[in-house]
């Protein structure tokens, strides 16, 4: 049981009974509230009846206790107030908060100083890599064999499986919804044309493109984060090693052969998908969806996807080491740093899709 | 007559290896209860592992451990429990939650295995950090304190729940010679106020003869014990040339 005595000059706590994971609030509060109204008056202890005690004795104890002056312990069994003294003692002083409070300015500010530089250090980065493929073109780049080879075995066969099984799904999905508006009209064959057009064009790339971004550039980010949590990204900059050759060059690299084929793969099975629909829910063919899949096909939309499969190659991998390269130093930024790349590689594959559209229908392709 | 202090961890023919290399072969040691226990020797003689097999973090590949008398690789998933509640473990890099502040870190084992409100657990937290000398640090961040900061966390973050054995893995590496010392300090301190048994590892040998009063000396060529006993002991009758020359730093052989 706890309980208090006001005395002149002096606020008595009395302990009784076994107080181990004591926890009557009640109790409690009462005392605090005593001892806060004697704000100038010494603690001590009661502790004759005192039969059993543990750490939330001391913690409540303590918590009296802080911040007062004068506190008598000696009636205090010796171990008890020894560990309240050694609480009591204040070895470092925590730094005084900061006013954090900004008005609406300021943060705009601050948010678009910060946008500027994060806008700067990208295009930085770009630079960077690009030195590298320059470099690496002209062979004087610091690259290893193995970890091109790595990076291309990550991002080849190893992504055939879930790239097929997508883009299957999405030329299925994409030829059954077709379908259903087409019957309306009666021209349910064009299935085949539209899922053609549609995979070879641009829905094959960005399949590839969506899978890859989630699967490697995923894997980059969290990679490269590691390694700047264990300071290996600091090691290498000390040695003088240029980490885009070190670390993004192998990876951008590989991305940039195997988006292209990823791409072609995606594109196949998607027609593959679509004719699954066509042929068993709509009833044509083989040779008839095929004649007609034909027919829509165009070396041009095959190569513009092609196109597109290999800037977002570039684009996904260089958005995975770059929030790799710049994650922080600790678990949770490693788990931000693979979020925020897949997030800017899928956005920044949208906006390079808009602007390409843009400027090859400008061209007239 | 004052009775004897117990044995509360008995490690009994220990072996342990990875494939066909033997870290170390029929282990025998124990600890007894209060003890300041260090886990000493060179580099790669299987300290920290010995450590990992004692918090049951590995497997010993033969050989029984048991802790305040019950059996660690029991198959009672409870009393197994039971036996980990009793055990604190300060990791070499204090091992804190990056994503918590320091009194989230310290009321998490509270909150899973105990029944106590959150008023006692915000208590018990404040007085933990107090201890180690962090009073005020609650809303801090492990990244925004300092490495010997961080091990101090760590170790009101292994008092939490008031266990009877607390576990060290090199806790002086990578601290300034001070920070250590305090360290040191806060580990007498804790054990002769709240009585708990303290394991380390070190192969600090100023931090060693602060704080032990009983230690193994692991050989990495024999994979055995090779000297047990108080260090200052040991040094003042060294019971062969290997735990001589560890505790010398090798002065005697090379001099």
């Amino acid at each position: 049981m706890l309980s208090c005595q006001v005395l002149t000059g002096e606020v008595k706590v009395i302990l009784e009974g076994n107080l181990c994971s004591y926890d009557n609030e009640a109790e409690k509060a009462q005392i605090y509230a005593t001892i806060a109204e004697q704000k100038k008056s010494k603690i001590s202890f009661d502790a004759k009846k005192l039969t059993d005690w543990d750490s939330t004795t001391v913690g409540f104890l303590y918590k009296l206790s802080k911040g007062r002056k004068e506190i008598d312990v000696t009636s205090l069994p010796k171990d008890l107030a020894h560990l309240l003294q050694l609480a009591l003692k204040v070895d470092r002083k925590p730094p005084e908060a900061k006013d954090e409070k900004q008005d609406f300015f300021e943060k705009v500010g601050e948010n678009s100083i910060k946008s500027y530089k994060s806008f700067c250090q990208g295009v930085s980065f770009i630079k960077d890599s690009m030195k590298s493929m320059l470099r690496l073109l002209s062979g004087r780049a610091i690259m290893r064999k193995v970890d091109f080879l790595f990076a291309l075995e990550g991002c080849s066969y190893q992504a055939v499986g879930i790239i097929s099984l997508i883009s299957f799904m999405v030329g299925l999905i994409l030829a059954f919804v077709g379908a259903i508006q087409m019957q309306t009209f009666g021209v349910e064959i064009y299935v085949s044309s539209l899922v053609a057009i549609a995979m070879t064009r641009i829905m094959g790339a960005i399949m590839a493109g969506i899978v890859m971004s989630g699967r490697t550039g995923a894997s980059y980010a969290a990679t490269i984060g590691t390694m700047q949590v264990n300071e290996e990204v600091d090691a290498l900059r000390t040695m003088g090693i240029p980490i885009t050759d070190f670390l993004v060059l192998p990876r951008i690299s590989a991305l940039m052969i195997t988006m292209p084929f990823l791409t072609m793969l995606s594109d196949l099975m998607g027609m593959i998908g679509g004719a699954v629909v066509g042929t068993v829910m709509l009833g044509f063919s083989i040779d008839e969806y095929w004649q007609y899949t034909e027919k829509a096909l165009k070396m041009s939309n095959f190569l513009l996807g092609i196109l597109h499969g290999f800037v977002y190659g570039y684009i996904i991998a260089l958005c995975g080491c770059y929030y790799g390269v710049h994650c922080g130093r600790n678990a949770d930024s490693v788990g931000v740093a693979t979020t925020k790349a897949v997030v800017a590689s899928i956005v920044w594959m949208i906006v390079i899709t808009g602007i390409l559209t843009v400027i090859i229908e400008e061209a007239g392709a | 007559m004052i009775a004897e202090p117990k044995n509360i961890i008995e490690a009994t023919d220990l072996s342990f290896g990875y494939g066909d290399f033997m870290l170390m072969k029929n282990i025998s040691f124990a600890v007894k209860e209060h003890d300041i226990f260090v886990i000493m020797g060179g580099s790669g003689c299987g300290k920290s592992t010995l450590l990992h097999i004692l918090t049951g973090l590995k497997k010993a590949a033969s050989g029984r451990i048991k802790i305040d008398g019950k059996n660690l690789w029991t198959s009672d998933q409870t009393l197994r429990k039971d036996i980990m509640t009793d055990c604190g473990i300060l990791y070499q890099s204090g091992a804190l939650f990056s994503s918590m502040t320091l009194a989230e870190n310290i009321a998490m084992p509270l909150q899973q295995y105990t029944d106590y409100s959150s008023s006692l657990i915000k208590e018990l937290v404040s007085l933990k950090l107090a201890l180690v000398g962090l009073a005020g640090f609650e809303n801090f961040y492990p990244s925004e304190i300092s490495g010997g900061m961080k091990k101090r966390a760590g170790l009101a973050r292994a008092l939490a729940l008031d266990p009877k054995i607390v576990y060290c893995d090199e806790p002086s590496a990578g601290l300034d010679p001070i920070s250590s010392h305090l360290l040191d300090d806060l580990f007498i301190e804790l054990n002769q106020s709240l009585g708990t048994t303290f394991v380390i590892v070190s192969h600090e040998l100023p931090s060693i003869f602060a704080v032990a009063n009983n230690s193994v000396y692991l050989d990495a060529e024999t994979k055995s014990i090779k000297g047990s006993g108080d260090p200052k002991e040991l040094l003042k009758n060294p019971p062969n040339e290997k735990v001589k020359e560890f505790l010398t730093r090798g002065e005697n052989i090379h001099a």
